[in-house]
């Protein structure tokens, strides 16, 4: 049996119970971690099994699909994963340092853990209901994360977040309420393998449409973006960090899944929706960002417009703007966090994060200005850095798929990313200091919140300067996507019969 | 308002409602019931000592934290999975006892989905205790 695949959501589920049963932060923060590093372990043992084998299914409490639940890894499950248990484990030594106790007590680390749980539970399951369930799973640990401490301005955040993620989470509801009345199946690959032999229009488009602002939300495509600049600004950045790299993406994740899995038959329809929503998504985030003047409402703006370059690559749906997609995620996922990261020690050295009130902190803090130089230019597409073979996949798809329009906004979003990266640095690092302003901290204490950061910045210059062998899974994983016939084999092994009719 | 009827009926009450609580969760398997309504039930008991005699003295009969009831119940139903594991099956695969007769009972018929529901009524015990608790808490 393939019960591999279920320990990254099992073990920081473990840890996380054995948190509430002592309920001490010491046996809490000990049990996080070493939970945490163990689910990575699980994580890479599972990615080192997908490369090798494909898919790997498990049907839980043995019923055999389509009945019973099943948890299916294929590459991209195995690749996000992966990337999100190292970032869990990064972000959660941050938070050692970075996050006040009075939270730290209120079962923070329980919550975390619970947090990475819901997140490769919905990276990992093959049932559609389930998926819900995964997501419930990490937005009430997300509501509690992110209301914490409840203060006036987080409180606010808070409720914007979670009235529109309840809204897309009901959404998602009816469209999969849909899916079962009309193929009377929840199992995902029963669903596409259902759909690709009888197909239906009119039910696939209008479940696609629900999907697609369901998830859109979540992932904060455009028009449904405004939330996420409305809260991430607001608690403590470990929080917001692990939010920014990992939430959004999951909805790009599950966008991914069910677009290539069951709709994509009639894609063309969405195809343009897609595109011109991608565009619109990048174009708003980067001139939101260009008004804005405090580190992480930046930073918050610059998540939007990336994921309108994980949609382009999607919408484009061919081989390598597929592939380009995955290596956006991975790229986006550990550049993203690093910049939270980063702003979150300058948030901590000078107890504010306006770029008007900081400077000099080139001068002041020159191993962090170089741990901010990377994954910034990273961000803004600079080669050699990851951000720009990543961008580089996508110009050239969006180039060979002759949609010359796609590929000059990001063209333009790329240019326009880059300056207000420039902004920041220029601000906050190189400019003088407004007034001679005394470190909260002195920064040399801050060991556990520099280390999380560097290995980040290595795993950036990894990706960008030995990026081919990422990019080598990243097109086998694409290859997987575009061919959901081995998905829907692997988890319904009787099925072959009725693929081979199509 | 006190009322002294409340607080005799409550008191009286509570291990009626407890062992009912426990039959709701043993017929769950295959009739009505189970962990979640029989947890509602058991904590219903009480709450009916926290209307009446008052926190303090529901506290002092339940005589264990609330969360500590979540944390527990978390674990044994998580726990219940893995038997299925070890008998090189698949998580939260059954395992059954072979069944016996026993006087009132009838048939017995133990496995592990049995040790997940006492799983869930501890989780739903606790997490409404701990709810009502704190509500009254903040109350007086």
């Amino acid at each position: 049996m393939n019960n591999l695949i279920l320990l990254p959501v099992f073990i920081p589920f473990v840890a996380a119970i054995i948190g509430l049963i002592f309920r001490t932060l010491p046996v809490q923060r000990t049990l996080g971690l070493i939970g945490m590093a163990a689910a990575t372990i699980s994580a890479i043992l599972l990615l080192n099994v997908v490369m090798e084998q494909d898919y790997l299914v498990l049907s839980l409490g043995a019923w055999q699909a389509p009945f019973g639940i099943v948890l299916v890894a294929d590459l991209l499950s195995a690749i996000m994963v992966l990337i999100s248990c190292i970032m869990g484990i990064l972000v959660m030594l941050f938070s050692v340092q970075s996050v006040d106790n009075a939270r730290q007590k209120t079962f923070y680390y329980p919550l975390y853990s619970m947090l990475i749980m819901g997140v490769n539970g919905a990276f990992l399951t093959g049932d559609i209901f389930n998926l819900y369930v995964w997501f419930e799973v990490m937005l009430i640990a997300s509501f509690v994360l992110i209301s914490l401490g409840a203060d006036r301005a987080q409180l606010e955040g808070a409720f914007k977040y979670m009235v529109l993620n309840l809204v897309s989470s009901l959404l998602f509801l009816a469209g999969a309420g849909l899916l079962y009345a009309k193929v009377g199946t929840l199992n995902m690959a029963d669903i596409a393998l259902k759909l690709a032999i009888q197909p239906d229009s009119f039910l696939i488009n209008s479940t696609a449409i629900l999907f697609l602002i369901s998830f859109g939300v979540k992932a904060a495509i455009f028009p449904f973006f405004f939330w996420l600049p409305a809260s991430y600004h607001t608690p403590p950045t470990a929080i917001s960090a692990i939010f920014a790299g990992l939430l959004t993406k999951v909805g790009v994740y599950t966008l991914m899944r069910s677009f290539t899995l069951f709709f994509n038959q009639s894609f063309e329809f969405l195809q343009d929706i897609l595109l011109i929503l991608a565009a619109l998504t990048m174009l708003t985030g980067v001139l939101g960002a260009a008004a804005q003047y405090n580190i992480r409402r930046i930073l918050s703006f610059h998540i939007i417009s990336q994921i309108g370059y994980m949609i382009m690559g999607l919408a484009l749906l061919t081989p390598l703007a597929l592939a380009g997609t995955v290596f956006y995620l991975v790229h986006h996922i550990i550049v993203k966090t690093n910049l939270f990261l980063v702003g979150g020690v300058i948030e901590k050295v000078k107890g504010t994060g306006e770029l008007s009130k900081i400077g000099g902190l080139y001068r002041a803090l020159p191993f962090l200005a170089l741990l901010f130089f990377i994954p910034a230019f990273s961000l803004g597409g600079i080669p050699p850095l990851s951000g720009f073979w990543a961008k580089f996949a996508l110009v050239k798809a969006s180039i060979d798929a002759e949609v010359f329009w796609i590929t000059a906004v990001s063209l333009i979003v790329g240019v326009m990313t880059l300056f207000s990266m420039t902004k920041i640095w220029a601000e906050a690092f190189w400019k003088d200091a407004p007034e001679e302003t005394e470190n909260k901290v002195e920064p040399k204490t801050l060991k556990l919140m520099y280390a999380p950061i560097a290995i980040m910045v290595l795993m950036t210059l990894y990706l960008g300067l030995f990026g081919q062998g990422m990019f080598e899974v990243a097109e086998r994983a694409a290859d997987q996507l575009l061919n959901p016939e081995g998905y829907i084999q692997a988890v319904i092994p009787q099925s072959t019969e009725a693929i081979s009719k199509l | 308002m006190k009322s002294t009827i409340l607080d005799v009926t409550a008191r009286l009450l509570l291990p009626w409602l407890f062992f009912t609580s426990l039959f709701i969760l043993y017929r769950g398997h295959n009739l009505p019931g189970g962990g979640f309504i029989g947890g509602l039930v058991g904590a219903s008991g009480f709450i009916l000592l926290v209307m009446g005699p008052g926190l303090e003295a529901a506290k002092r009969a339940l005589r264990v934290d609330p969360f500590s009831l979540i944390g527990v119940g978390l674990l044994l139903a998580v726990l219940s999975g893995i038997g299925g594991v070890f008998m090189g099956n698949a998580f939260m695969a059954g395992l059954w006892l072979p069944t016996f007769s026993l006087p009132l009972l009838g048939t017995v018929h133990l496995g592990t989905p049995l040790i997940f529901d006492i799983g869930v009524y501890l989780v739903v015990m606790g997490f409404t205790l701990a709810m009502i608790f704190s509500l009254s808490e903040a109350d007086s």
